[in-house]
């Protein structure tokens, strides 16, 4: 068929022609038509299959309610599943259709319209179920789901998200929102409109209306110009207000903001009130093969012919319930278009509706019952309401009307409740849930003058003003009797024409006891998908009401969602991808450490830490082990700057860490350490550290890397809310101190090599002693604690001076042949001495005396965090799993993890290996477990059952190396 | 997203705020109520439909844990916030 545009009209620019492919083939249309329209121009009627029979599909909406024609885009900028009738053309524009190959006009999949009869409802359900489904899956996920996933990101450009407060913000700027928006804004208020149409004036756009005697467009840019010219007013187009929040928070999506390298902008706004001028959604009618392309709402004819100068069709009939058709049969005769008649199935039709008509036959209390065709539209079948004489009538487009209902979406989403009014035969607002008011037709005022005058009533209330009166506008009445489905249908009559849901399939989820609405929803799939249903839903609770014999009242609607049209992901992120959502956090040596070949990963919260320094021709296991003999036999030195840090100041510290630790802290002298135990009320382990006090009212402790954050919450929150009265205070200092821990036999030598003023001695500085002083000429906190079992000197920085006494400790390590350490040795050289990795050993059901450490259990404090519940727990008689080392035998790895059963055999573990590493000074590979009643186990011999193997192992106690400890203390 | 009042900065978005849930009764002195009641104030936590009073910890603006009511079912924050406590 050729094209069919018009020669004058409309607001597309015909001096810039638009080049663009479809499904292949290159076709040409004008700046400001839509795909949908400039595809309508070129005569391409049959655009779409559709999702589960693959029958023909045409355009059917002009905008966001498009249930048939969805396209992938193609190019840089790929996406999927966009209705044809929301994307604005532009130069070399790429699209396809969605659910066919290879092409709409021939397509494979058809070959489900011949076998649809055993497929319906549920099919999938009741077949495609365990224990089957991996079979099922691959083959399903193919033919399901539309459109592909882009697989690249845009290939140019970014999203964004930006943050928002106004006073009120109007969701659309049709009439309605426009006059909210004017009068909010001349009354000084912070507005914000957002529409989701490139142009402002929703239906106006389509349609031939005036305002106080001059075209209803010409108040449309004077009323736009000016809300240009406040700077209290901020004016979104092609921007939809898509969720709608608690606390009146709402997202915008503005696709194409005004700078170019920004693809989409999410706004996140909170407003003081919300005006809802959502406007109306016209609904199908549901007949016989009223799928077949050619088959268009009448809002959309209309808004074609108006708006984008194309001719839908050359013969049309007009069926419709209601008077609204009226005027579009009008606009359709003016334009040119032959309009053989209008099906109406009311009775009578009022006289102000013909008046508008003069000269096109009226069929009142008539139906479509049925339409003809192959790839398009040939005629339609006419029959008397109730059955009669069925008449044929020749026609290439059918402009279907089954009325008008208010576009809730967003009021429901604030939880506003509705009710359904019988007069409009829709479900409209009732009571609002926050500060929200709908206007115009989204509240079911549907007549302009009523759009104008709520709009401008609900701008004044805004502000607390009394409301102008809004210009002068008329246009017909509305009036509509409702016709959820035409009885008397041959062929498959489409409740949902997305997803193939028939009013037989609604039939069938309603006997097999799916009879409330959201179950037919989820049964039959009727108004999922990327429209939502937003034409045919409410015909699908009519359908429902109608076998019920209830009013629809109180069948309801099914809930409204975010989004109300489909966002990208894209947008909802926003920057925040990649390395910007989570940023790491770094020593000031990640730079050294990178320049000297550390393979660099995460260590918890964040943090990269070096994992091992390879050098050339070197294994992993080779790296790890050159490390591990450099503590064990010489000297090394890795940054222990991550491990989280607080001081605690004030009167009540000792009384608050005798609280939060296990073990008594509050006698520890000035100038000393303690290792410390943390848990939770309720006896979980929460954390270990050490505890140094540097005065009677000031102390540091440390936390494990990972758990910092939470510690910091803990105590914060114990502090203000249960002990608001005692005198502490807590600082992070984490990244105020950083530092460098030298460990191994040589430690000291360095240390001397270095330069410190610190007596450093083993007698003036013994384990778990601290001083102040200069190391190097910086000034440091040296503390004697170790994690590796080794004599270690922790000298702590300022984070300005840590990269420069690196730098200082390497220089002066070298003649004794230092090493740096990663994360990797240091693993292993803590589990050679059986000290705890909370992850590892630590989980949420062992506790202190599992693990050996009972002694930090003071039976002196009457209280503490976690005392009462460990004693508690401890009180039953079941086996603890208790921490225990192992050895295994043969000489061999055995994987984190792995499950200890009875002698190997399948039956219930008794415990599991929390690490095995390769231990250089023992030569061999060693083990921590936790195993059921370990304690007493020691030198038994237990399994690893692994997939394909058992590894025997012999239990010793948790301590492979040095079990006195002479090293740490030497 | 709930725009929670704190006490020092004013209302906030709920971003800036980590939970810290709802609010126990006082902790009781282990030592002097009975096992069962102990284990009722470490395992029992109030969960209604409606009015529940919950702790938040302004954790990236100031840091004051504050104690707010809100309904359950709308989100609506019915009371407070008192500040610590």
């Amino acid at each position: 068929m050729p094209g069919d545009r018009m020669t004058s009209g409309g607001r597309i620019d015909r001096s810039q022609p638009v080049n663009f492919t479809f499904n292949g083939r290159s076709y040409q249309g004008f700046a400001g038509d839509t795909l949908a329209s400039a595809l309508l121009a070129n005569g391409v009627r049959l655009t779409a299959r559709s999702f589960k029979y693959h029958r023909p599909r045409g355009i059917i909406g002009s905008g966001v309610e498009e249930p048939a024609t969805l396209v992938e885009l193609m190019g840089e900028n790929a996406s999927g599943n966009r209705p044809a009738t929301t994307v604005p053309l532009a130069e070399g524009l790429q699209a396809r259709s969605v659910n066919c190959w290879p092409s709409p006009a021939f397509d494979l999949g058809a070959i489900n319209q011949v076998i649809g009869r055993f497929i319906p409802a549920g099919f999938y359900y009741k077949t495609f179920k365990w224990p089957g489904w991996h079979l099922y899956e691959p083959s399903i996920r193919k033919a399901a789901g539309l459109a592909a996933a882009p697989s690249k990101p845009p290939a140019t450009g970014h999203f964004e998200n930006r943050f928002a407060h106004c006073d009120v913000l109007i969701a659309g700027a049709g009439p309605a929102g426009l006059m909210a928006a004017l009068v909010a804004g001349r009354a000084g208020l912070r507005v914000m409109i957002a529409d989701e149409g490139v142009e402002a004036g929703g239906s106006l756009l389509n349609r031939t209306l005036t305002i106080a005697g001059n075209p209803a467009m010409d108040w449309v840019d004077r009323v736009t110009a000016e809300l240009a010219t406040m700077d209290n007013v901020t004016h979104l187009q092609n921007a939809t207000v898509w969720a709608y929040r608690e606390h009146n928070y709402l997202m915008v999506n503005e696709r194409a903001p005004e700078y170019p390298d920004i693809l989409e902008r999410n706004w996140r706004v909170r407003a003081g009130h919300v005006i809802c001028a959502t406007g109306a959604i016209e609904r199908a009618l549901v007949f016989g093969n009223n799928d077949r392309p050619g088959v268009m709402l009448a809002s959309a004819a209309q808004a074609y012919i108006n708006r984008y100068g194309v001719r839908p069709g050359r013969r049309a009939v007009v069926f419709t319930n209601n008077n609204s058709a009226y005027s579009v049969a009008a606009d359709l005769a003016q334009t040119g278009i032959e309009v053989a008649a209008i099906i109406d199935s009311r009775d009578t039709v009022p006289d102000a509706a013909r008046a508008m008509v003069s000269g096109i036959e009226i069929l009142p209390g008539h139906v479509v019952t049925t339409t003809q065709g192959g790839r398009h539209i040939r005629s339609v079948e006419v029959a008397p309401n109730g059955g009669g004489a069925i008449r044929r009538i020749a026609c290439d487009l059918l402009a279907m009307s089954g009325g008008w209902n208010p576009a809730v979406h967003l009021w429901s989403q604030s939880r506003g409740t509705l009710r359904y009014d019988n007069a409009l035969t829709s479900f409209v607002p009732d009571h609002a849930a926050q500060a929200a008011i709908s206007v115009g037709a989204a509240n079911g005022e549907l007549t302009l003058a009523q759009a104008l005058q709520s709009g401008a009533d609900a701008g004044a209330a805004a502000a607390d003003q009394t409301a102008p009166v809004a210009p002068e506008a008329t246009d017909l009445a509305y009036a509509i009797e409702p016709l959820w489905r035409v009885e008397q249908t041959k062929g498959k009559a489409f409740l949902d024409i997305q997803n193939d849901v028939t009013v037989d399939d609604v039939h069938l989820a309603l006997r097999e006891g799916y009879d409330n609405v959201e179950h037919v929803k989820r049964y039959t799939t009727g108004g999922m998908g990327i429209d939502q249903g937003k034409t045919g839903n409410i015909n699908i609770i009519g359908t429902v009401a109608m076998q019920q014999g209830a009013p629809l009242e109180e069948i309801g609607t099914t809930t409204f969602r975010s989004p109300y049209t489909p966002v990208s992901f894209g947008s909802v992120v926003g920057s925040r991808e990649d390395s910007v959502a989570l940023p790491y956090r770094h020593t000031p040596i990640t730079g050294w450490n990178k320049a000297n070949g550390a393979f660099m990963y995460e260590s918890g919260a964040r943090w990269r830490r070096p994992g091992y320094f390879p050098r050339e021709g070197e294994s992993f296991q080779d790296t790890v082990n050159r490390e591990c003999r450099a503590v064990r036999n010489g000297v090394g030195v890795y940054d222990g700057s991550p491990l989280g840090t607080f001081e605690l100041k004030g009167r009540d510290v000792g009384r608050f860490l005798d609280h939060i630790y296990t073990n008594i802290m509050s006698t520890l002298k000035p100038g000393h350490a303690r290792y410390g135990l943390m848990l939770s009320d309720d006896g979980l382990i929460l954390d270990d550290g050490v505890a140094l006090r540097l005065s009677e009212h000031r102390w540091i402790i440390s936390t494990s890397t990972g758990h910092a954050d939470a510690i910091n919450s803990h105590m914060e929150e114990l502090l203000q809310t249960r002990f608001p009265d005692w005198n502490v205070f807590v600082t992070t200092v984490t990244s105020q101190w950083n530092n460098a821990t030298i460990c191994g036999p040589k430690a000291r030598e360095v240390m001397a090599a270095l330069g410190t003023d610190i007596d450093i001695s083993p007698k003036a500085l013994p384990f778990m002693g601290f001083a102040d002083g200069t190391v190097a000429g910086v000034p440091a906190r040296v503390v004697r604690v170790s994690f590796t079992g080794e004599l270690s000197f922790e000298v702590n920085v300022a984070p300005r001076h840590l990269a420069a006494l690196w730098d200082r400790i390497l220089a002066a390590g070298a003649p004794f042949g230092i090493e740096p350490i990663g994360s990797e040795a240091n693993h292993v050289l803590r589990v050679e001495k059986g000290f705890l990795s909370l992850g590892h050993e630590v989980d949420g059901t062992v506790d202190p005396f599992d693990l050996g450490l009972g002694w930090a259990m003071s039976k002196k404090k009457p209280d503490y965090l976690g005392k009462h519940a460990v004693a508690l727990r401890r009180s039953g008689t079941e086996n603890r799993r208790e921490l225990v080392g192992l050895v295994p035998e043969p000489d061999t790895m055995i994987p984190e993890g792995a499950p200890l059963t009875p002698d190997g055999a399948r039956k219930p573990t008794e415990g599991l290996v929390t690490a095995c590493v390769f231990s250089t000074v023992l030569d061999r590979w060693v083990g921590l477990a936790l195993l059921e009643n370990g304690h007493a186990r020691h030198d038994e011999t237990v399994h690893a059952r692994l997939k394909d193997r058992t590894i025997p192992a012999r239990v010793t106690a948790p301590i492979h190396y040095d079990p006195e400890g002479e090293r740490l203390r030497s | 997203m709930m725009n929670i009042p704190c006490p020092y900065c004013g209302p906030r978005n709920e971003g800036e705020f980590a939970f810290g849930g709802p609010v126990k009764p006082d902790r009781p002195d282990p030592n002097a109520v009975s096992e069962e009641d102990w284990v009722t104030y470490l395992t029992q936590v109030p969960n209604p439909l409606g009015p529940v009073q919950e702790r938040w910890w302004h954790v990236k603006g100031c840091g004051t844990w504050l104690t707010i009511w809100r309904d359950t079912r709308t989100h609506d924050i019915v009371d407070g916030p008192s500040d610590a406590g």
